[in-house]
């Protein structure tokens, strides 16, 4: 069926814009790699967004299957996301993350941390009673050479900086807390299940080499050695896996219209706070690396880093050293 | 700004799935949906990038290490060898994926090569916090191996997303940049010159040519004349085609 006149000439007129296209099309793409803080630049996109719209809306019916029709839908999108594109500003972000929005994440899930810190101690004292009744099962959460070595009355962590520099042993440490913890709140995914699973393995582990090493007369020694940095370490397993959970309980007990808006939601939010912690975890990286294998830091240096560590934990998840008070305004970012 | 989540559309020219957003001009915007095959090959690209890029820092930085024509690792670790070469080349490896993601705005070399970039449902670049949690989700996304379950997750989600992309609200979608519109044309032509679908005729034609075989062309390019110019074109040899279609297209024919 041929078109009519009408239908020619509006065609017509639509593609005789097409400069007006380019141009619009040619300015979102370098407004979107640029920025820019002219307003007249920024006004002209406004101004460009709504010409593609209209131009679009026709092209959909007038020239629905034509490459003209494609440019316009590239370049509406283009525009779209030029013009919605979020302003960052990256110390006003990091400011406003540990100001407000930890502290505000840290608050939401004070009833996940209570749980998941019983579900850790619990654990512990699982892990101590099943070697203290059953000390064969110290094989199922430790390898054999710590076994020997524990045996043969020493702790594996003596010696270590012979082994390698501080520097080394602290990026190795670092990274492996980082990634545990990180996996202890992606493993909320499954439910909170796998959370679950991972910090109450860890404290049964805790608990098992504990009672392993008083076995031997050791666990003073390990105490010392993990008092500087085990109490920021472990609190921090525990806010990953508050994290976690709260990811499993938005998917068991969706809030939203969705389980996935839902999901998405809580995984953004509680996102925040494992940024913290992995802040958190980098000093104590070092101070495990450098402070805790050292012998010749006394008992009462090490408490005082390991309480001092983790009164600057709490100061940082309140947001106190990012100057909150009870009668904040919060940051706009 | 709604954002219709559950709204799909059928893209009639190129066949992939949509999603739709809503704008506050009434117009919504389309994307195209790009599926675990563009996923797939934008993330083999990338992985050989940063493959290349983590290897190349260790190899360069291992002689400067060592001095001489060595890549040979000291027996026992020092912080030198570790900060100079080890470090470094883990950190090109690891964080590849998210500072080429933050700094390029949802693409990646491998991404801008497939063709595709990441969004939010509604349209927009994603904020610093969805770019960093799409990545830790990589932990899940990669198990057991070569990312298994992102590839499921991938396959039988309806955005065709994984569960970092999920957890972070993200999309990845076709980009489409290198569309071009009219080249050959001068819109100035249009109008009592040409007209506006013979236009689109003459300029797919003129930017196929190359493309076409010369029967082809010459038998399209003499029915495009026939219908704007009243002479015999069934002699002409396909150069003077293509002249006289550019002079149409520059509207230097009435």
């Amino acid at each position: 069926m041929s078109e009519s006149p009408r239908e020619r000439a509006l065609r017509t007129s639509l593609l005789q814009r097409s400069d007006q296209w380019k141009a619009a099309a040619d300015r979102a793409r370098r407004l979107s790699r640029q920025g820019t803080e002219d307003v007249g630049d920024a006004m002209r996109l406004v101004d460009d967004y709504r010409l593609l719209a209209h131009d679009l809306a026709r092209a959909r019916r007038l020239v629905p299957e034509t490459r003209a029709r494609r440019f316009l839908e590239a370049a509406y999108a283009q525009a779209h996301a030029t013009l919605h594109k979020p302003s960052t500003h990256l110390g006003y972000a990091v400011w406003s993350l540990f100001r407000d929005q930890v502290p505000e994440v840290v608050r939401w899930l004070r009833p996940h941390i209570i749980w998941v810190s019983l579900l850790f101690v619990v654990s512990v004292m699982v892990g101590a009673w099943m070697v203290n009744t059953y000390p064969d099962l110290i094989n199922l959460f430790a390898s054999p050479d710590l076994i020997a070595t524990v045996e043969r009355g020493e702790l594996w962590t003596e010696g270590l900086l012979n082994v390698m520099p501080s520097s080394v042993l602290s990026v190795q440490i670092l990274t492996n807390n980082i990634v545990v913890s990180l996996f202890a709140y992606c493993a909320g995914f499954l439910f909170g299940l796998g959370t679950f699973y991972i910090v109450g393995l860890n404290g049964i582990m805790l608990g098992a080499i504990f009672a392993f090493t008083r076995q031997h007369g050791l666990d003073d020694e390990l105490f010392r050695f993990v008092l500087a940095h085990g109490c920021v370490e472990l609190s921090v397993m525990v806010l990953s896996g508050a994290a976690g959970a709260a990811v499993g309980e938005a998917l068991i007990r969706p809030t939203l219209a969705s389980r996935g808006q839902s999901f998405q939601v809580a995984a953004l939010r509680t996102g925040k706070l494992i940024t913290a912690c992995v802040v958190l975890l980098i000093g104590c990286g070092f101070i495990e690396g450098y402070i805790s294998p050292n012998p010749e830091f006394p008992l009462w240096t090490r408490a005082a880093v390991g309480v001092g560590y983790w009164i600057f934990m709490i100061a940082l998840l309140r947001g106190w050293l990012f100057g909150r008070s009870r009668d904040h305004t919060p940051i706009d970012t | 700004m709604v954002e219709r989540n559950e709204a799909t559309i059928d893209a009639p020219d190129e066949g992939h799935e949509g999603h739709v957003v809503d704008s506050v001009t009434g117009v919504d915007v389309a994307l195209h949906i790009a599926g675990p095959g563009a996923r797939t090959y934008a993330f083999v690209i990338d992985w050989h990038i940063r493959v290349v890029l983590s290897v190349a820092w260790g190899v360069i930085a291992a002689l400067i290490y060592n001095g001489r024509w060595s890549l040979e690792a000291p027996v026992e670790a020092t912080p030198a060898w570790f900060v100079l070469v080890a470090l470094p080349a883990g950190v090109i490896y690891l964080l590849y994926p998210v500072i080429t993601e933050i700094a390029m705005r949802g693409r990646t070399p491998g991404k801008r090569m497939a063709g595709v970039r990441l969004v939010t449902h509604d349209g927009s670049v994603p904020a610093l916090s969805a770019f960093l949690l799409r990545n830790v989700f990589r932990l899940i996304d990669s198990f057991p191996a070569f990312y298994g379950v992102g590839l499921v997750t991938c396959v039988v989600t309806r955005n065709h997303v994984r569960i970092g992309d999920l957890a972070a609200g993200t999309l990845l979608v076709y980009e489409n940049g290198d569309e071009s519109v009219l080249e050959y044309v001068n819109p100035q032509a249009l109008g009592a010159k040409l007209d506006g679908p013979t236009a689109d005729i003459v300029n797919d034609l003129l930017r196929r040519w190359n493309t076409l075989d010369e029967a082809a062309r010459g038998r399209l390019a003499r029915k495009v004349l026939s219908g704007v110019s009243p002479a015999d074109w069934s002699a002409a040899s396909t150069a003077g085609l293509r002249g006289e279609l550019e002079r149409v297209a520059r509207g230097e024919r009435a």
